[in-house]
């Protein structure tokens, strides 16, 4: 089934991935991959089981079956290897908010072991347009300006796979507009590829190349924005996600290939 | 080891210093409020008892001062994890290119830092206040100590390992721990004062060890190297057992996603 991801081809692949918490399963028999330099929104409900993946993916979580690759890498084998070229940004965690900015992308540029540290960090922070803000104390920071701090240190070791847990969770619509064309221009200029959670869904349809739909923990249905929108003979995203969400069992075939199917 | 890691987590935990240094009062206070009412209890002891025991009561001040290297390294150790739980960047570090053994020697060096910084300010103040001497322990003064620390750095992740598994509500241990066993390491009166049950318990730490060695090298100026051995021994047991069991808390915390909690908390 999985015979056409030769290793190289993807930068992540899961193969039936499962967690469980005692008896429920936050997700169930997931497989999917994230192609080199595409970026892949990762939809569906709350309580879907998005970050319970992505907490997989980043070694926080060990999935109870199923196996995840990274870079052609068993990550339960190379965890820190592969860590070290990659890195995340999540509304769930917050960065030390007791240190100044500099401070704190001093600590994780060196964690990382970034070359040329200072420069880079006056670049992220650039980049993200937070270049004032480098002598505030983090936990001074309003909520939007905190999740492009956290974006500057997930940025600062140009990581090959990206994963973002709702980026655009807590910014205005101007900053949300920046950040979605910084991560744009990120998976542009470094080739990176990049994983997307988000419960907006212009910003999907706007950046993703394609997405991977989950539902109750299982993989709905994957394929680009407009192949979806196009099947369910809605006319926006935002229209299928409510349709799903709301009665998830839709029998979906078509030309919106499953995951692990190409 | 990736040296460059560990220095990198041990800076982040130095930072707060520069940017708070009120924080340092919690290092300085502390030991020194223990100090000033054991000191001067010595003090009065001493005028007013009679025989031989009041000169060697000074060992008062030499536990006072140990212990403190004992309580700070463990301190610095479970300190060090909480941190990050208080800042909610636990995630952060955990899902960053950290190995378990870079992590642990980046919370060893604080408890070491910690306890450097109290132990030459309780040296020197004893010295002023009360004209106790550390030096007088000799040569014993170094091993004493590197034992204290190296069990201060097995109780730290013995607490670290208990709040990882219980969750925050858990977290008063980070400074009940060394507590605990206080009554027990015969840190103020000799191991024989206990009872057969609880000197059992004494036996089986390392500390124990340390701070009879302490009160025998003020009396007699030497101590018996089998003591020595035995701390080093138990201790290098402790420290060996104690990294398992944070080995595999954490592992459980990754199973059952204890650490996911712990940043939603
Ligand atoms: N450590 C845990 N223990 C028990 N259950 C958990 C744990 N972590 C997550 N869950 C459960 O797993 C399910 C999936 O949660 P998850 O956070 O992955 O959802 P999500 O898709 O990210 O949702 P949202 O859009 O709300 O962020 C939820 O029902 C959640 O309660
Ligand atoms: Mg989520």
């Amino acid at each position: 089934m999985f015979a056409a991801f030769a290793m190289s081809d993807s930068v992540l692949l899961a193969r039936d991935l499962t967690k469980r918490f005692g008896d429920f399963a936050a997700v169930n028999g997931v497989s999917f991959e994230i192609r080199p330099g595409e970026i892949l929104g990762l939809l569906g409900a709350n309580g879907a089981g998005k970050t319970t993946a992505i907490n997989m993916m980043l070694g926080l979580l060990l999935p109870t079956s199923g196996t995840i690759e990274i870079f052609g890498r068993d990550l339960a084998k190379h965890r820190v290897e592969i860590l070290r070229r990659m890195n995340f940004c999540s509304t769930y965690t917050n960065l030390p908010g007791n240190l100044y900015v500099w401070q704190v992308l001093t600590v994780f540029g060196r964690l990382y072991e970034v070359p040329d540290l200072k420069r880079r960090i006056d670049e992220v922070l650039g980049l993200l347009e937070i270049g004032h803000l480098k002598k505030r104390v983090t936990g001074h920071l309003s909520a939007g300006e905190s999740t492009r701090l956290n974006l500057c240190k997930a940025l600062l070791n140009r990581p090959e796979l990206l994963l973002l847990d709702e980026p655009t969770a807590s910014l205005d619509p101007d900053i949300a507009d920046k950040v979605r064309k910084v991560v744009s221009r990120v998976r542009e200029e470094s080739g990176a590829a990049i994983l997307y959670t988000s419960h907006n869904m212009r910003d999907v349809e706007e950046i993703c190349d394609r997405v991977v739909f989950l539902h109750r923990g299982k993989v709905l249905f994957t394929g680009t924005p407009a192949e979806i929108v196009r099947h369910f003979e809605e006319d926006s995203l935002e229209n299928v996600f409510i349709r799903v969400a709301r009665s998830g069992d839709v029998e979906f075939t078509g030309e919106t290939r499953k995951a692990g199917d190409e | 080891m990736n040296f460059r890691v560990i220095q990198a987590l041990v800076m982040r935990y130095l930072y707060l210093y520069t940017r708070a240094p009120v924080r340092g009062i919690e290092l300085v206070f502390w030991p020194m409020v223990n100090l000033l009412v054991w000191g001067y209890l010595t003090q009065y002891l001493q005028k007013n008892m009679a025989g031989d025991f009041p000169g060697q009561i000074t060992y008062l001040i030499g536990a006072v001062i140990l212990w403190d290297v004992l309580f700070r390294a463990q301190q610095g150790v479970a300190i060090f994890f909480l941190e990050d739980v208080w800042t909610r960047n636990l995630l952060n570090v955990f899902a960053a290119p950290v190995t378990t053994r870079d992590y642990l020697a980046a919370t060893y060096t604080i408890g070491l830092l910690r306890a450097l910084v109290t132990t030459t300010l309780l040296g020197v103040l004893s010295w002023v206040l009360y004209s106790f001497n550390v030096f007088s322990l000799h040569g014993y003064l170094l091993p004493f100590a590197l034992n204290l620390l190296v069990f201060g750095w097995a109780l730290g992740m013995i607490s670290t390992a208990l709040i990882v598994r219980w969750g925050p509500a858990a977290e008063t241990l980070a400074w009940a721990v060394p507590f605990f066993i206080q009554p027990f390491a015969a840190v103020f009166f000799p191991m024989s004062e206990l009872p057969a049950v609880f000197r059992a318990f004494s036996m089986a730490l390392p500390c124990s060890y340390v701070f009879e060695g302490m009160r025998e090298v003020l009396r007699s100026g030497s101590v018996s190297t089998r003591d020595l051995l035995l701390a080093t021994g138990l201790n290098l047991v402790y420290l060996a057992a104690a990294g398992v069991l944070f080995v595999r808390v954490m592992r459980t915390a990754r199973r059952k996603g204890l650490l996911t909690k712990f940043a939603t908390q």
